[in-house]
């Protein structure tokens, strides 16, 4: 039982390392511009695919996920500068639309290209599972997990000893006061946007050996990143992390415990559970405090 | 004056089927597309009017349906009761949810609905027992009013457009009445609209639960309507499609939500032909739309229009 | 004017607040304010920015949820009513910043303020019965009413928002008058406004007043307040500083030096 605990543990986290990231990206989006990027998935399917797509091309896989997230990273610069940047101030519920048209036109492209299959990326270092104690672990979780710390602590010093980054969380406090003390908004809007669709494009590939990806694979990962940064206060980058964390784990154990056909129904009651008694996310009103 | 709009489309819902005799468009998009204007119609009472997001909405559309399937297949209730039933379950359940639920605000409330419509979608794939899992509900009986078994396409063209009809009046009278303006004034201000009496919280449970009970009404109609459910019909997909109407039509204007319904309808209809490209070019027109035209296509064209007609008049 | 109101023997109080706290996090922005206003005065409320001024009217208004003391008015304890159920008792407001439903026209917005005298149902305005019918009509009839006491008759078909700053803060007025409240409480109305419509807004309220409603006022606008008020209170750093008359206050050297020495700056 307790080795089994162990096993689900184990599991939530390397999935949740990826919510995590995921929600990083709708965090860094969010502070730039109050804009919910509902194509943040979009960004993780891509990764995966075209990564997977250069590798089939006959590219070496280090340089494949290169390309493939710099490719990524073009994709959320060209989503902000005709998309987003033409929208700018516009009312929530037209921006949450203009993205989900983005994810839709970019899910659509993906099929266009790739198909409907599911297709799947090598592991990076084989797949001889890892004995735990009573759990295995595939070699892939250490590179899942291993990337997601390294990301993380990379963004976190970024945002907190850069003047780059420390104006990117000005941005989300007051954007007229940032602008005044010199702060280029549309420079920040496309740094965050490059830098959650890097976050997305790497998340993804560092996913794919496990989970497989086909062109819809983008709109689970999406919401859950979403929910990740929801139950973390929004805005909040590293309550985004916390909160993807905690979602894989909740998820793993929910689905072992109780039924795995129910996996969704209890990460989103979950969070629906959190938002009834904490209505800005668990750590949300450590946003202003930071101020 | 106050229903010509109404009037004219009355007017050219009964004359389609005369002018187009046993034309597929007509029909089966015509009933397809009065269906989804009941949702929109429904959905735009709370997100145009009294401004709060839903992106649950298919589940209410969802539950009406399977209601109506499970009652009908499963128990041999007669189909008016179901319907019924259906929209009891589904304006309880709004009750119930509404209260925590409308508390949030903004990118909160939209994840929450968000995830109560997936919630329920998965209760709809997985609990097999009474849904049938994800090969859905088939053999629903059709709608039986009085005797008069509504069998045929013209018949639910009828129906469907009279049910329509009936929820465009009904969403006209409650926008045109101290009703409509409380929700506006929770929409353009909270803070003033409890300073003058207006109990804010009842207001916006009172209209999660109407616009659910439209939701569900179209859902049991759609229900006898195809003979089947399934899952897939009521899924993520389709609440952001609900949602997409409202807004493309242009909020807090109903029949700005209809035009939505018919242009989404008419575009799914039309894209059909382009099979690949489908997801591509439909993703490409929500984004073109909300950028250009913010206000939606009924209302943006509409206020476009009246300032030609100025320009033009003042030139000539 | 203020001579007679304040020389008339006072009856019980409409408005009567008692040892008032309301505490943000450890800051004290009410520490214990006390006074009372007689029904049917001007009563203006001055003290210099961060007072507690606008701390007071939210916690009057049910925004905020004061930490200690009571309001009580006409007998009714305040304390604990959320803000819809005190608008039924009689009290309408309006507010520093704008509050307009700019997505409504001017007679919408004031219609909406007939909200507590509009008894239409869900069901019934649905259907639209017609009673329904009837009160539309009515509801209209009272805010057209409301609106020409307030000068704003031409306007009534115009959207709101689209209206100069001066006319918006007067449909606020208008908007609360229509709750026909037995308190208004204006938050610095004359905020904004240009020495034309300053004026106006004197007869306006002296107007309000001779309908028998009883005015609280914030403002910062001296000549206003002392050639409008009946009584005043001052506060400062969420004390009570002085109370009385236009006139007690001038002569109050505790008031002068801790803030009307600084009155030329509000002086038109």
């Amino acid at each position: 039982m307790l080795d089994q605990l162990l096993q689900f543990l184990v599991t939530g986290i390397t999935v949740g390392s990826t919510y995590a990231l995921v929600g990083l990206g709708f965090a860094l989006i969010y502070n730039a511009s109050d804009v919910v990027n509902f194509a943040q998935g979009e960004f993780v399917m891509l990764g995966a695919m075209t990564a997977i797509a250069l590798l089939a091309a006959g590219l070496p896989l280090p340089l494949a996920a290169g390309v493939a997230t710099l490719l990524t990273v073009l994709v959320g610069l060209l989503l902000e500068r005709f998309a987003i940047e033409p929208a700018l101030g516009a009312p929530v519920v037209t921006t949450i639309i203009i993205t989900i048209g983005a994810a839709i036109f970019l899910r659509g492209v993906a099929m266009l290209l790739w198909g409907k299959d599911f297709h799947s990326l090598p592991a990076f270092s084989g797949t001889t599972p890892i004995q735990l104690g009573g759990a295995t672990l595939l070699p892939q979780s250490l590179w899942v997990l291993g990337l997601t710390v390294l990301l993380v602590t990379l963004v976190r010093a970024f945002l907190n000893r850069t003047l780059l980054g420390k104006a990117l969380l000005a941005c989300s406090f007051n954007r007229a006061a940032a602008q005044l003390v010199g702060i280029n908004v549309r420079v920040m809007l496309r740094l965050a946007y490059g830098l959650s669709a890097g976050l997305g494009a790497l998340a993804g590939i560092l996913i794919a050996p496990i989970t497989f990806s086909s062109y819809e694979a983008g709109v689970m990962l999406g919401l859950k990143g979403f929910s990740a940064a929801i139950v973390g206060g929004i805005g909040n980058p590293m309550g985004a992390v916390v909160g993807g964390l905690l979602l894989g784990v909740l998820e793993s154990l929910g689905a072992g415990l109780l039924s795995s056909g129910y996996k969704d129904a209890i990460a989103f009651v979950f969070v629906l559970m959190v938002l009834f008694f904490e209505p800005t996310g668990l750590f949300g009103h450590k946003v202003a405090e930071r101020v | 004056m106050r229903l010509a709009g109404l009037y004219a489309c009355a007017a050219v819902a009964a004359a389609l089927p005369i002018l187009f005799p046993d034309n597929y468009f007509v029909t089966v998009v015509g009933i397809s597309a009065g269906i989804r204007v009941i949702l929109a119609v429904g959905l735009n009472l709370l997100m145009g009017y009294a401004g709060q997001i839903s992106l649950g909405h298919a589940a209410f559309f969802g539950m009406g349906a399977y209601a109506s399937a499970i009652l009908t297949t499963r128990h041999a209730w007669p189909a008016l009761l179901a319907m019924a039933a259906g929209l009891a379950v589904v304006g309880a359940s709004a009750w119930l949810l509404a209260r925590p639920i409308l508390r949030l605000r903004g990118h909160y409330l939209a994840m929450a609905t968000l995830g109560f419509g997936i919630i329920v979608h998965v209760v709809m794939v997985q609990a097999t027992r009474w849904t049938g899992g994800p090969d859905g509900l088939a053999g629903i009986p059709p709608l039986n009013l009085l005797g008069w078994s509504v069998d045929t396409d013209l018949r639910w063209y009828g129906v469907v457009m009279a049910a329509t009809l009936l929820a465009v009046w009904l969403s006209l009278n409650l926008a045109d009445s101290q009703v409509g303006r409380a929700l506006r004034a929770v929409h353009g201000s909270e803070f003033a609209a409890r300073m003058l009496g207006i109990d804010t919280g009842r207001a916006k449970t009172r209209i999660f639960v109407v616009s659910a009970l439209f939701a569900a009404f179209a859902g049991s109609l759609f229900a006898h309507q195809q003979g089947f459910v399934s899952p897939d019909s009521f899924n993520l997909i389709v609440s952001v499609e609900l949602v997409t109407m409202v807004v493309l039509g242009g909020m807090a204007s109903t029949f700005g939500a209809a035009c939505g319904a018919i242009a989404l309808t008419l575009l799914h209809e039309g894209l059909v032909v382009f099979e690949d490209y489908e997801m591509l070019i439909h993703g490409a027109l929500l984004m073109a739309v909300m950028i250009f035209l913010p206000q939606g296509l009924f209302v943006g064209l509409s206020q476009a229009t009246r300032r030609l007609w100025r320009a033009a008049r003042r030139g000539g | 004017m203020s001579a007679i109101a304040a020389s008339s023997p006072s009856p019980a109080p409409l408005l009567a607040v008692e040892a008032l706290e309301q505490s943000f996090g450890g800051v004290m922005a009410l520490a214990g304010v006390s006074f009372q206003v007689p029904a049917g005065l001007i009563y203006a409320v001055i003290g210099p920015n961060g007072a507690g001024k606008t701390t007071l009217f939210n916690a009057l208004c049910g925004f905020y949820a004061p930490s200690s003391g009571s309001i009580r008015f006409d007998g009714h304890e305040l304390r604990g009513l959320p803000t819809h159920a005190i608008a039924a008792l009689g009290i309408s407001r309006t507010f520093q910043n704008l509050q307009l439903f700019f997505n409504m026209t001017v007679l919408e917005n004031v219609m909406v303020g007939c909200h507590l005298r509009a008894k239409t149902g869900l069901l019934a305005a649905a259907l639209r019965l017609p009673q329904v019918r009837r009160e539309e009509r009515r509801l209209r009839e009272w805010a057209r009413e409301t609106l020409a006491l307030c000068e704003l008759a031409d306007r009534a078909e115009q959207p709101a928002g689209t209206l100069p700053y001066g006319l918006m803060k007067r449909i606020e007025i208008a908007r609360a008058l229509a709750a026909r409240p037995r308190l208004l409480l204006l938050d610095e109305p004359a905020a904004g406004l240009n020495d034309t419509e300053t004026l106006a807004l004197r007869e306006l309220i002296a107007r309000i007043r001779a309908t028998g409603v009883t005015v609280l006022l914030v403002e910062h606008h001296m000549p206003l307040v002392m050639s409008v008020s009946d009584r005043l209170l001052v506060l400062d750093y969420g004390s009570v500083l002085a109370e009385g008359t236009p006139a007690d206050i001038q002569a109050d050297p505790r008031v002068v030096a801790a803030y009307l020495g600084g009155a030329v700056h509000y002086a038109v």
